[in-house]
């Protein structure tokens, strides 16, 4: 699939897929942008990081697109949501810094620095399985599904950290509603990019790529299940998911894949990645639940990202403090379906 | 001759083993200890223990191969250098990682097997570095030697502390690892030859 999306024949590449002149254009104003941050550096260096942000936040407001190294980095038109109002974000620089993407590297800063060949457009999404037709959609069409809009989430890492992103997306609901699954959809399985040219760490066998996630129909629909294009207002950068990735706030975010290729509709739940790495501490449904441990980590508790060096642990909610998903796991043994 | 040689071997390692001290705190004054600072300073306490560990490790098989004895008289440095890395790092854990929260400090080590093996490994550390000076040696004659030994298995007590820790890519504690079989290995080899020899 990705390798579809990127060794085309020149000739059948769209001119809708060609860079627009404004973005090309724009990327040039950003290098300006960014050398007047790095004069202001001179002067006070933690102040230049703050110049940097706020030119690219006047760009966002002047409804200009921002790029920023060789991706096109575009602000996106949504609408704001009440969720996780009064939440304090975590930082961009964090969000965008400190990732688990293993198709980029194991290290947590792997993905940052190793995603820039990736390439998120062109893209289309191949929606196979237990669905009337299928089809595939363009990212381009998808974005027109639903109007975008911006969640602020809790995103509670398996291994006891947690942020809080402003995602912007659309509800998976609405992808699933256009893709007319059949009766025998049960579970919906999630299946990322495995491009070796573009993503290293897929070169070395850490996980048995492509990296597959899944989820029960009832999760899938649920209104909180989003669709992530972008944070932050920007489209979503590479080591974030880009161009599409799965957000389910009130599970581990394992459970999140990233760059999606492919949507199957199936009968029986999906063997996914980590559960076949490590059945005993990897569920299928992987929700956040400070009572059932893991052989590794704590569970009860978790660190902010961000809140410094001295500010100790906070209490790790049910289902990361989404009490409204629990009716969908009614009468199960949570401790048995970890 | 070899007082001098000493010295400056001395010197040297003080040098080295602040280096990463001052790394940290100037990061850390710096705010550029990532994204997830505690982890961060865990870390680099931890690998910086185990260097330590690794290198009081090294000096009777660099006495075995060179056939050359002064820098037996590195050991000791390097060893305490260990246990100051293992305290910063056992600090670090209970200070900022869990706030002095004992109960859950508790739980931790008892439910996860990392943990465990690590803060064995670290009450072990303790009887050897108070040990340590030239009365105690002197005291305990045969016995100082006997339990000294306990450093090989706090050794692989530290290299299983770090594999269970690592989620999947166990690359570099494999490294560890391996540098740690290759120091011990050179020693049963001599080992071997002195007793073949013997009969």
């Amino acid at each position: 699939m990705i390798l579809d999306n990127n060794k085309r024949n020149p000739s059948q590449i769209q001119p809708s897929e060609i860079t627009p002149r404004e973005v090309f254009e724009d990327r040039r104003h950003f290098i300006k942008a960014a050398g007047a941050g790095l004069i202001a550096g001179a002067i006070a260096s933690t102040q230049a990081t703050k110049v940097i942000a706020g030119e690219i936040k006047t760009d966002a407001n002047a409804k200009k697109p921002a790029a920023k190294t060789g991706a096109t980095q575009k602000t996106l038109t949504f609408k704001k949501t009440a969720y996780g109002e009064g939440e304090k974000l975590t930082k961009f620089e964090d969000v965008t810094t400190y990732n688990n993407y293993y198709e980029f590297g194991t290290d947590k800063s792997d993905p940052a620095t190793h995603s820039t060949l990736f390439k998120p457009r062109p893209w289309s999404i191949s929606i196979e399985g237990a669905v009337k037709k299928a089809k595939t959609i363009s990212i381009e069409d998808l974005l027109k599904l639903a109007p975008l809009e911006e969640r602020i989430y809790r995103m509670r890492c398996v291994e006891g950290w947690s942020m809080v992103i402003p995602w912007v997306g659309l509800p998976l609901a609405s992808l699933i509603k256009w893709a007319e699954p059949t009766g025998n959809a049960k579970y919906i399985e999630f299946i990322s990019a495995n491009d070796a040219l573009t993503m290293p760490g897929v070169r070395v066998p850490v996980l048995d790529w492509p990296y597959v996630e899944g989820l029960r129909m009832d999760e899938a629909n649920h209104p909180l299940t989003l669709l992530a294009v972008g944070l932050y207002g920007e489209v979503l950068p590479n080591q974030n998911g880009a161009p599409v990735r799965l957000v389910t706030p009130w599970k581990y975010g394992f459970k999140g894949a990233k760059a999606i290729v492919k949507i199957r509709f199936v009968e029986k739940m999906p063997v996914t990645t980590w559960v076949k790495t490590g059945p005993s501490e990897y569920g299928f449904y992987a929700n956040v639940n400070p009572f059932v441990d893991h052989p590794r980590w704590t569970q009860s508790s978790e660190k902010r990202i961000g809140a410094g060096l001295f500010a100790g642990r906070i209490k790790t909610e049910m289902f990361n403090g989404y009490p409204e998903v629990g009716q969908m796991y009614a009468g199960m043994d949570l401790r048995k379906y970890f | 001759m070899y007082a001098q040689r000493v010295f400056y071997a001395k010197c040297l390692i003080w040098v080295f083993a602040f280096i990463p001290i001052l790394r940290l705190v100037w990061l850390g004054v710096n705010d550029d200890l990532t994204a997830n600072p505690v982890e961060f300073v865990e870390r680099s306490t931890g690998t910086w223990a185990l260097v330590f560990l690794l290198l009081s490790l090294s000096m009777t098989p660099i006495r075995l191969l060179t056939k050359q004895v002064w820098q037996i008289q590195l050991r000791r440095l390097l060893g305490l250098w260990m246990f100051a890395y293992a305290c910063l790092h056992i600090t670090t854990y209970v200070w900022l990682d869990y706030g002095f929260v004992w109960a859950d400090i508790a739980k931790d080590i008892i439910k996860h097997p990392y943990v465990i093996v690590g803060f064995t490994a670290y009450l072990l550390t303790i009887p050897l570095a108070l040990t340590s000076n030239s009365a105690m040696i002197k005291r305990l004659k045969s016995k100082w030697k006997t339990l000294h030994q306990a450093v090989y298995l706090i050794s692989i007590l530290v290299i299983l502390h770090f594999w269970w820790l690592v989620k999947k890519d166990v690359t570099e504690p494999f490294y560890y690892a391996a540098v740690l079989c290759i120091l011990l290995g050179i020693r049963a080899y001599y080992k071997a030859i002195a007793s073949k020899n013997k009969l």
